[in-house]
């Protein structure tokens, strides 16, 4: 479904530069689940965005990369726009302030020419749990978590076959985030979506996908099943290391914790 | 041998008066901190960074703080005087808060602003608190403190930086830390190593902590004792060796929804809240 | 109850049932947010009654108003005359009333030409970027240079004095700044979240301008007016005052000042009084402004 080949992210001209991926490549089946993981400044919501082709304007992007058999462009069609969607990380910022429920949802709607819009309003709010009592509210006077579904839901209007997530439940409290990764692994179930998952969050990852990369410093470090991963049979130190602290506090283990390059 | 606990917090009621009526931010917490690490743990509105802070004194204006005690060893925190409260601010009780960028001052090298929290609180000359302020860089495991003496808060990383958030806090030798979410900002890695820091600190020292975070997993393997927080009060207080035998529903409900690393890819349960919860109560235990 | 059925009960509903119904609530709370401020409240009374005054003026007025009346000029305020008359006999409160519907002629004018150029050449910068950005500021920078009432002059003695060349002089001087603030606010706004998911639902460039950016800067750019209307009234004061803008008979209060200057000394009232109609109505638009900008502020969800 998604094939990436040595992708490259430059940031900057000139002189001040900044190598944001570096020859980064990864394969996802159709109807997997692909995690990334990393810290920050690994480079992981970079290989998203450009994926996304929302780097356009502000970095160099080499690389092939093909989605359902497309290869990408420098602009993308207006079939990927609708076969890939987005769900951003901040439940506050990714809808606009002065849009109405009912705005938000329809836009996707309208901007591919979908037909019977206002039922695919009603019925992308009943898949992600909100009654129809939402749709005219504006984002400021409903909760983190609600927004986080209305973003869900926005991602679904035009019936996408991909969905990329930017750390989708890293904003939400921990009760709120078990509610959306349960909506979001049962939504992958019924539609048959193919995931992307963004996050530093490893328990996450290890919930929610197959299979994962960790990243660091904008290059794959290793590729993993995620059975892998939860028994332990990592091949890297770096990978080893992170597995560790996201155990838990260890003081012992601390003091083994090597500076890996950054 | 039981000594006396440094800080005693009884029956604690932090109020808030909005155009829409009164908001209890914080309802009748109690508790005791002696020479250990206490965990409060809690989601948002719970009212954890409000109790951290009524204990200091830096409720925001329009909030109201009530206790039947409030006290650091012996002396009544209510009703101190400017003076009191701000020798105790810094030399008692010390708070680390959770992003280095706002909590330190971007205009003053790092070395000047350590300096100013030793001179603050005592008589000593410059340059015994340059001597103290390198001693201290050096104990946070900084490797060049002379280096870093003269950088600027934007120059360092996040990890340094709240490791040198913690030589401020640390300088004035208090016994008491209050740490308000002190590595959430922080990569889960550098977390640990300045958690480690701390730790080491907290031990050599002989202080008590009060670490206050919304992460669980994280204040169950770092500190000793745990306070549960939710709608303002606490709903169970236990060992962090003891937190998966945790009786209330809504520890359960909190453990039963993380995500887990060897756990399986089932549905997470969802927590259930019950508003019998948010009924004031006596305390739990 | 009846609470469904009022109007009241619309607005404060807890579930809106419409678009219209969710912005009209939006518009009722931020209107119940500015009431509580009363001094923003004493501006738009200024304005609503200079626009109620000017509306009215053809019954609140004398039928011959503007008619000279050589015998009785000069005359102090009194029973008769509430503001005295000036050097042509003719009532000076009459005169002001009149004028207030040239002043409202220029201020909506001046808007309606400036807000929607400033606002589109700032968002187009600010959010485009690059080359586009750079020209389009320097085009504004030109335009922020000019002094307001050397290039009104220049106007003028090119196209002829006139109330309408007046109002596209000021135009042109006003309009930079207005770009200027909708442009930072588009800077801002560029790396939004909420713009990133318009670009990965395919929405337009233009769309996204229109959409998105644009109300989001209305606000600043609507306070940014109102404060600026006085100074507005009063550019065009002066040049009427220096026999640029409107022309005689015209009772525009800046000329009104100035016809009225030598008789400053003796009868006060010929200058003094459309001088304190122009303090006025400057004032109104000021604590407008200002009210709208509290209630404006983003956090208070209007």
């Amino acid at each position: 479904m998604i094939d990436i080949q040595g992708l490259d992210v430059v940031f900057g001209h000139g002189t001040k530069t900044f190598h944001a991926v570096r020859d980064v490549s990864l394969k996802v089946e159709k109807g997997q689940s692909f995690g990334l993981v990393g810290e920050s400044g690994s480079g992981k919501t970079t290989v998203l965005r450009a994926l996304a082709g929302l780097l356009d304007r502000v970095a160099a992007v080499s690389g092939s990369m093909t989605v359902a058999g497309e290869t990408l462009q420098q602009q993308r069609s207006q079939a990927f726009r609708r076969r890939v969607q987005m769900v951003f990380q901040d439940p506050y910022g990714s809808l606009h302030p002065r849009h109405t429920i009912d705005t938000i949802l329809s836009e996707p709607a309208r901007v591919h020419k979908l037909e019977r819009i206002e039922e695919r309003v009603v019925a992308a709010l009943e898949e992600v749990g909100l009654d129809a009592s939402f749709r005219f509210r504006y984002p400021h006077q409903i909760s983190g978590g609600q927004r986080q579904r209305v973003s869900v839901a926005r991602a679904l209007i035009t019936d996408p076959d991909i969905v990329l997530l930017d750390e989708p439940t890293s904003a939400l409290d921990v009760s709120v985030q078990a509610e959306v990764l349960n909506l979001l692994m049962r939504l992958q179930r019924e539609h048959g979506l193919t995931y992307v998952l963004v996050s530093h969050n490893l328990a996450v990852v290890a919930h929610v996908c197959d299979t994962l990369a960790v990243m660091q410093n904008g290059e794959i470090v290793e590729t993993m099943s995620v059975q892998q991963l939860r028994q332990h049979q990592s091949s890297m130190p770096y990978t080893q290391q992170l597995l560790t602290a996201s155990l838990g506090y260890d003081r012992s283990a601390i003091d083994a914790f090597e500076e890996f390059g950054r | 041998m039981a000594e006396s606990p440094l800080l005693c917090v009884e029956d604690l009621h932090v109020t808030y008066h909005t155009p829409t009526g009164m908001v209890q931010a914080v309802k009748g917490v109690s508790f005791e901190l002696g020479r250990e690490k206490l965990g409060i743990v809690g989601e948002s509105g719970s009212g954890k960074s409000q109790t951290g802070r009524a204990i200091l004194g830096l409720t925001s204006p329009g909030g109201e703080v009530q206790a039947r005690r409030l006290e650091f060893q012996g002396t009544n925190l209510l009703h101190a005087d400017r003076r009191t409260l701000r020798k105790i601010r810094g030399a008692g009780i010390s708070m680390i808060m959770q992003d280095p960028k706002y909590s330190l001052n971007p205009v003053m090298t790092v070395g000047k602003q350590i300096e100013e929290a030793f001179l603050i609180h005592s008589n000593d000359s410059k340059r015994e608190a340059y001597a103290r302020t390198l001693a201290m860089l050096r104990a946070v495991k900084i490797r060049e403190p002379e280096r870093v003496y003269r950088a600027y808060p934007h120059e360092v990383s996040g990890g340094m930086g709240q490791r040198i958030m913690i030589a401020m806090m640390m300088i004035p030798e208090p016994s008491i830390i209050i740490a308000d979410e002190p590595t959430s900002a922080l990569d889960v890695t550098v977390q640990l190593q300045v958690l480690a820091v701390l730790d080491d600190m907290i031990s050599e020292r002989g202080m008590g902590l009060i670490f206050i975070s919304h992460d669980l997993n994280l204040i169950a393997s770092f500190c000793d004792r745990i306070l549960i927080m939710y709608g303002g009060q606490v709903m169970e207080e236990c060992k962090a060796a003891d937190l998966q035998q945790a009786q209330h529903p809504y520890t359960r409900g909190l453990l039963g929804c993380l995500p887990r690393l060897d756990g399986s890819q089932k549905e997470l349960a969802v927590l259930q809240r019950d508003p019998a919860w948010l009924d004031t109560q006596g305390s739990t235990s | 109850m009846q609470a469904n059925l009022t109007l009241r009960g619309w607005l404060l509903a807890e579930v809106p049932e419409s678009k219209t119904q969710a912005r009209c609530q939006r518009l009722f709370i931020s209107w119940l947010e500015f009431k509580g401020n009363p001094v923003a409240v004493v501006g738009l009374l200024i304005i609503a009654s200079l626009v109620a005054i000017a509306v009215l003026a053809p019954w609140i007025t004398a039928s011959d108003a503007l008619e000279p009346d050589l015998a009785g000029r000069l005359q102090p305020p009194g029973s008769e005359h509430w503001f005295g008359t000036d050097e042509l006999g003719r009532d000076i409160r009459d005169r002001i009333i009149w004028g207030s519907r040239i002043t409202l002629y220029i201020v909506g004018l001046v808007s309606v030409i400036v807000v929607p150029i400033g606002l589109m050449i700032g968002i187009v910068a600010g959010y485009m970027g690059g080359w586009i950005d750079t020209v389009l500021m320097r085009l504004t920078d030109i335009f922020l240079a000019f002094p307001r009432l050397i290039l009104a002059m220049a106007l003028v003695a090119a196209l002829g004095p006139g109330l309408e060349n007046a109002v596209l002089a000021i135009a042109l001087t006003t309009w930079s700044p207005f770009a200027r603030i909708a442009r930072a606010e588009a800077l801002t706004l560029r790396n939004s979240d909420f713009i990133l998911a318009a670009r990965m639902q395919g929405v337009s460039t233009a769309g996204i301008l229109t959409r998105h950016v644009a109300p989001l800067c209305m606000s600043s750019v609507i306070v940014r007016l109102t404060l600026d209307m006085a100074g507005i009234i009063l550019t065009a004061a002066g040049l009427g005052f220096l026999g640029l803008g409107a022309q005689p008979p015209t009772p525009e209060w800046g000329a009104m000042i100035s016809l009225g200057r030598q008789y400053l000394i003796d009868q006060w009232w010929v200058p003094t009084m459309p001088g304190i109609a122009i303090l006025v109505v400057s004032l109104g638009f000021n604590l407008l402004g200002d009210g709208l900008r509290d209630v404006f502020d983003p956090k208070s969800g209007g």
